[in-house]
């Protein structure tokens, strides 16, 4: 109960943060909305409705990764700033217990942005959906959690890199590129209707649970390091 | 009891030592004003006892224990102020707080809203941090520590930043905190680095000498 009370005053922390400054979600939003204009200009969907329904899980994903590691990256500059960092390291609570506060907290974030961007994607996408639309709501917070598990440690992983906005990708990208590769089979299915996403949501879950677990068991290293 | 014992501490970043063979005892109860010049290795002494950087080589227990586990009894207040600059006073003591609250603890840890006003600032003041001056962030970062109720209180240069009166008032704060009790009938330690000496003189009990990462001499001042 304790440490469910710690991972509460992480995320309510977290949450006070960003509503005053804006900085995460207001990049994010920004660029992904860029990133959907870009590319519905470049293949114009709305003449190849197929095509789009092919390419539209993919294009969302991965601006979505793009996206978020530009706030995965800022979560944790806050603490970097004012040697915040150095008082939760000297705090008695369990260093998981913030782990799991900033990635639901950075959970919140990435599915506001979706929120915001799925309609307006549709739009400009012209898409209709063929197959099971129920499947999104699985779909969409177990890929959001896979992009956010990892980029949250591996943004805390290189927290004292001094190119860490660079790192960030090129360590998170690889590794999440077999939960990217379900997240976009199931996306495509849902879509069009020609494959059944249930096994790629099978994996997600399984890539969730592994990497979660991971995370919460190495972090204490993390951020002990000196 | 003793409050810290270093055997032959070295600390190296790299090929740079940050202090030599530093072989200390810290009495418990007593405060203890350390002095040397810029990279004398001062900062690199209390970020071991905070436990958050470990000796490269030596010996070092803090409280009759490994100086990183010691949160709930040793408190450190830095150069850097330690606080989120979004939230206001009041907000970043009351998250702080709330970390080190355990089960069972609760009672016998300070409350921010005390701390704050022990300080000399009003708790309900709605603004965030970043609006605040120098002097104020200082006095809140002071806050923080206090409102952590520690057994050993490791201060880096706390009076930068601060007017005489402000100086006057924290050393007050300070004498008042070494008399505060704690349950398990231990005494308050305090350690301190300045580069103010005679400001902080009238406080410590020894002063303990540190240049190029070595030990020079440890004395005990008029008021032992």
């Amino acid at each position: 109960m304790n440490y469910l009370r710690t991972v509460w005053l992480h995320l309510e922390k977290e949450l006070r943060l960003e509503f005053r400054s804006r900085d995460a979600l207001m990049g994010m939003l920004f660029f992904t909305l860029l990133i959907v204009v870009v590319f519905s200009l470049a293949f114009d969907p709305t003449s190849q409705p197929t095509l789009a329904r092919q390419i539209a899980g993919g294009l969302l994903w991965v601006g979505l990764l793009f996206a978020s590691t530009t706030a995965l990256n800022q979560s944790w500059s806050r603490e970097m700033r004012n040697g915040v960092l150095d008082a939760q390291r000297m705090s008695p609570s369990p260093p998981s217990a913030l782990f799991l506060g900033k990635a639901l907290a950075n959970f919140l974030f990435v599915t506001i942005v979706e929120v915001i961007l799925a309609p307006i994607f549709f739009i400009f996408f012209n898409l209709h959906i063929l197959g099971q639309a129920s499947m999104l709501l699985a779909l969409l917070p177990l890929g959001t959690w896979a992009i956010v598990v990892n980029g949250t440690f591996f943004a805390a992983l290189g927290l004292r890199a001094r190119s860490r906005e660079l790192l960030l990708p090129l360590i998170l990208f690889p590794i999440a590129l077999p939960a990217l590769l379900a997240m976009i089979s199931a996306a495509t299915g849902i879509l069009t209707g020609e494959a059944e996403p249930q096994s790629a949501l099978r994996i997600l879950g399984i890539y969730d649970t592994v990497y979660t677990t991971v995370s919460l068991l190495l972090f204490e290293t993390i951020l002990s390091a000196e | 009891m003793q409050a810290a014992v270093l055997t032959n501490v070295t600390k190296l970043y790299g090929r740079f030592a940050a202090l030599k063979n530093l072989s200390v005892t810290l009495e418990a109860g007593a405060v203890y004003l350390v002095l040397g010049e810029n990279g004398a290795g001062k900062s690199t002494l209390l970020r071991m006892l905070a436990g958050l950087s470990l000796p490269t080589r030596g010996g070092l227990t803090v409280l009759d224990g490994p100086a990183n586990k010691q949160q709930r009894r040793v408190a450190y207040m830095s150069h850097a102020t330690m606080l989120y600059d979004e939230l206001t006073a009041m907000e970043n003591l009351t998250y702080y707080s709330g970390l080190r609250k355990g089960s069972g603890e609760c009672a016998c840890t300070g409350s921010p809203e005390m701390a704050l006003r022990a300080v000399g600032l009003d708790p309900h003041l709605n603004k965030p941090v970043s609006q605040y001056s120098q002097g104020m962030r200082q006095r809140v970062s002071l806050a923080r520590v206090l409102s952590a109720d520690p057994e050993m209180l490791l201060l880096d240069e706390p009076f930068s930043n601060l007017d005489v009166h402000s100086v006057a008032q924290m050393l007050d704060l300070l004498k008042d905190f070494r008399t505060w009790p704690l349950p398990n009938g231990h005494t308050r330690t305090i350690v301190l680095t300045t580069h103010q000496a005679e400001l902080a003189m009238p406080l410590a009990d020894y002063v303990l000498r540190i240049q190029a990462g070595e030990f020079v001499s440890m004395e005990a001042t008029q008021t032992q």
